[in-house]
């Protein structure tokens, strides 16, 4: 088998508080092939942000420990100098809020510019701006040579979104880390964007981690998922797996939480009590076990780690085996899990 | 009997301009809604962002004027002209919990102000009200001296309600409730919406761009596209038997949470993109403008042009 394209290694990324630091990303392991979509799925704290900033090298006072491989050079804690020859070339991120990440005084077309300038100093200005509007067409955005000298209100949300999408492909990055690129637009343009995402990797062949909340987009786009939960990777499967057959109690519980369009639930699953914050975190044992106290404190390991069930899917800990949820009936979920 | 009544809404913005700084134009982000809402139900107003759903339910809380229209709650005129009565049956739960509490007061401060503008209470009253409300919602009295901050996402939202419940309304707005939420503590504010509303027989107006939420809360839909409606149903006709092109778009466009459909959806959505190309003409004005609504059974209602 051919070298993956990204491989982080037992990647911990601590933040600062006070004098003592913690880890927002604690002993994370993850391959990213070419021509894959890999999704990282978490809430808010779980570290799955924490995790794309730092293959970036965009965290500045974060203590990143761990091997960050990318096409074999590791990229961790690298001199920024060094890290500008990859970022926005052969790896690069599509922001979230395309409002904040795009610079307000500068014209669209000058921002895909500079991106252009940074990696091919040797390209004249003309085929420059050939280029760009080739990209701005490439992103489906209407009228690009008068887009081209418009500043950023004058666009809409999704036209925005796209421009950001221009500058992160601009290059034709290896690896494209999109962080939740569609949480701040309407159904109909989301599902355009993620067209569009999906579009661009078939033609690059490039890997993509895909960041997000929403289960939804991650069913629609994903060929592999990978589930956080407090900073740790609690369950790893490709995605026909991971939805229908989901395994660590997180991830089901999860996928019961949301409402489904086809059946009518009468009531949602609630995750009982609330996510620890980095400071109160328990470092040892199951993390989500405070999450799930109707369990026996004995179904959990001691030191959990990830394991394989079956090839390429991969769960934390071993009270997946046991986990019911509270409204089931125990004696028969205990059954079944026995017997299979 | 109707507990709320819109009648040919219409919320102009001016846009000024020219040296005398007059108005030049105006932006008509609602223009000529009518909707009914009955006691006990759950309505859903659903549109993209700038169709003009949180400027209808701002207009019914009294929080802009309108440029035309009648609004009744129950068989009272709410509007003089273009000034809407503030009712202190009807309440509002905004979309963000972070920043709709005042991040200075106190709990206690922030859920009986609405109890100190309309109620003489005392002190001793006061409290022990604000600590039945509290209970209501799931927070504990403690939870009356400490301050916003100290709260997670999910308990600030149930502070917005106890705060919107204090006077006893009948009919709450709620603009986005849940869409700053994350998904678990989604489900628990959506149960809890859910529960309130059998308890104390609320009414609910619920804005949401989010249908697969909507479906999940809603008995009847409305679905808003530039300041017009462009159909209104049942939650069942709306999801199953969508008659406008914009309707189907946006059902066409929410995700698939099984990841088998997937090409399916790809080549559905395609279908549905280009029927919308090809057709849009057939289903808006020159203007880019819904037709006014045409109803095809009792309660489905949809925006077609004349020649029908």
């Amino acid at each position: 088998m051919s070298n993956p394209l990204l491989e982080i290694k037992n990647l911990k990324t601590s933040f600062r508080i006070g004098e003592e630091y913690y880890a927002a990303v604690d002993d994370v392991s993850l391959n990213v092939n070419e021509n894959e979509v890999l999704a990282i799925v978490g809430e808010s704290g779980s570290g799955k942000s924490a995790l794309a900033f730092s293959v970036m090298g965009l965290h500045n006072r974060a203590k990143i420990e761990g091997e960050i491989n990318f096409k074999g050079r590791n990229i961790a804690n690298i001199p920024t100098k060094e890290m500008n020859k990859f970022r926005g070339n052969e790896l690069s991120m599509i922001f979230q809020d395309p409002l904040t990440a795009l610079n307000p005084l500068m014209e669209v077309g000058r921002q895909i510019d500079e991106v252009l300038i940074l990696h091919n100093k040797n390209m004249p200005k003309s085929k420059r701006k050939k280029y760009i509007i080739e990209l701005l067409e490439r992103v489906e955005i209407p009228r690009p040579q008068h887009v081209y000298n418009q500043f950023p209100h004058e666009l809409s949300g999704g036209m925005r979104q796209r421009v950001i999408i221009a500058i992160a492909i601009a290059n034709q990055p290896e690896l494209l880390i999109a962080d939740e690129p569609t949480t701040a637009l309407d159904v109909t343009i989301q599902a355009q964007i993620l067209d569009l995402i999906r579009e661009l990797k078939d033609d690059l062949g490039s890997g993509v981690i895909l960041i997000t909340h929403d289960l939804g987009v991650v069913a629609e786009m994903a060929d592999r998922v990978a589930v956080m939960y407090a900073g740790e990777i609690v369950e790893v499967a490709d995605v026909d797996t991971l939805f229908s057959d989901p395994q660590h109690p997180y991830t089901r519980s999860l996928l019961s939480s949301i409402p489904l369009l086809d059946d009518v639930q009468d009531k949602l699953h609630v995750i009982h009590g609330i996510v620890p914050s980095l400071k109160n975190l328990p470092r040892t044992g199951c993390r989500f076990s405070s999450r799930i106290p109707w369990m026996d404190e004995d179904v959990h390991e001691e030191n959990p780690e990830l394991s394989e069930v079956s090839p390429g899917h991969f769960v934390r800990c071993t009270c997946y085996k046991h986990f019911y949820f509270p409204d089931e009936n125990k004696e028969e979920q205990d059954h079944d899990t026995t017997k299979s | 009997m109707t507990l709320l009544k819109v009648e040919d809404l219409k919320v102009h913005f001016p846009i000024r301009g020219g040296i005398l700084n007059r108005k030049i134009d105006a932006i008509r982000a609602v223009d000529g809604v009518n909707f009914e809402i009955e006691p006990g139900e759950t309505y859903g107003l659903v549109g993209e962002s700038g169709s003009g759903k949180t400027t209808t339910g701002k207009a019914v809380m009294g929080l802009n004027n309108i440029t035309n229209g009648e609004i009744y709650f129950g068989d009272e005129l709410l509007n003089k002209g273009n000034k809407v009565n503030i009712r202190k049956d009807i309440q509002m739960i905004f979309q963000d919990p972070y920043s709709s509490l005042n991040p200075r007061k106190r709990v206690i401060d922030i859920i009986a102000e609405p109890l100190r503008n309309y109620e003489n209470l005392s002190k001793d009253e006061e409290k022990k009200r604000v600590k039945d409300l509290l209970e209501k919602v799931g927070l504990t009295a403690e939870s009356m001296l400490k301050y916003p901050h100290e709260f997670s996402g999910g308990q600030r939202q149930r502070i917005g309600v106890a705060r919107a419940i204090a006077l006893e309304p009948k009919l709450i707005i709620m603009d986005e409730p849940v869409s700053a939420l994350d998904v678990s503590v989604q489900a628990q504010v959506l149960n809890f919406m859910q529960d309130l509303q059998k308890e104390l027989n609320l009414t609910y107006l619920f804005i949401s761009h989010d249908l697969s939420v909507v479906k999940h809360m809603c008995d009847r839909i409305g679905i808003m596209y530039n300041g017009r409606y462009v159909e209104e149903g049942t939650t069942k006709e709306i999801f199953n038997d969508p008659q406008h092109i914009y309707t189907k778009r946006l059902v066409a466009a929410i995700p698939d949470i099984d990841p088998k459909n997937r090409k399916e959806n790809t080549n559905f959505r395609e279908q549905v993109k280009e029927e919308y190309t090809n057709s849009y003409y057939d289903y808006f004005d020159e203007d880019g403008l819904a037709y006014q609504l045409k109803p095809i059974t009792d309660t489905h209602r949809v925006a077609l042009p004349e020649r029908g």
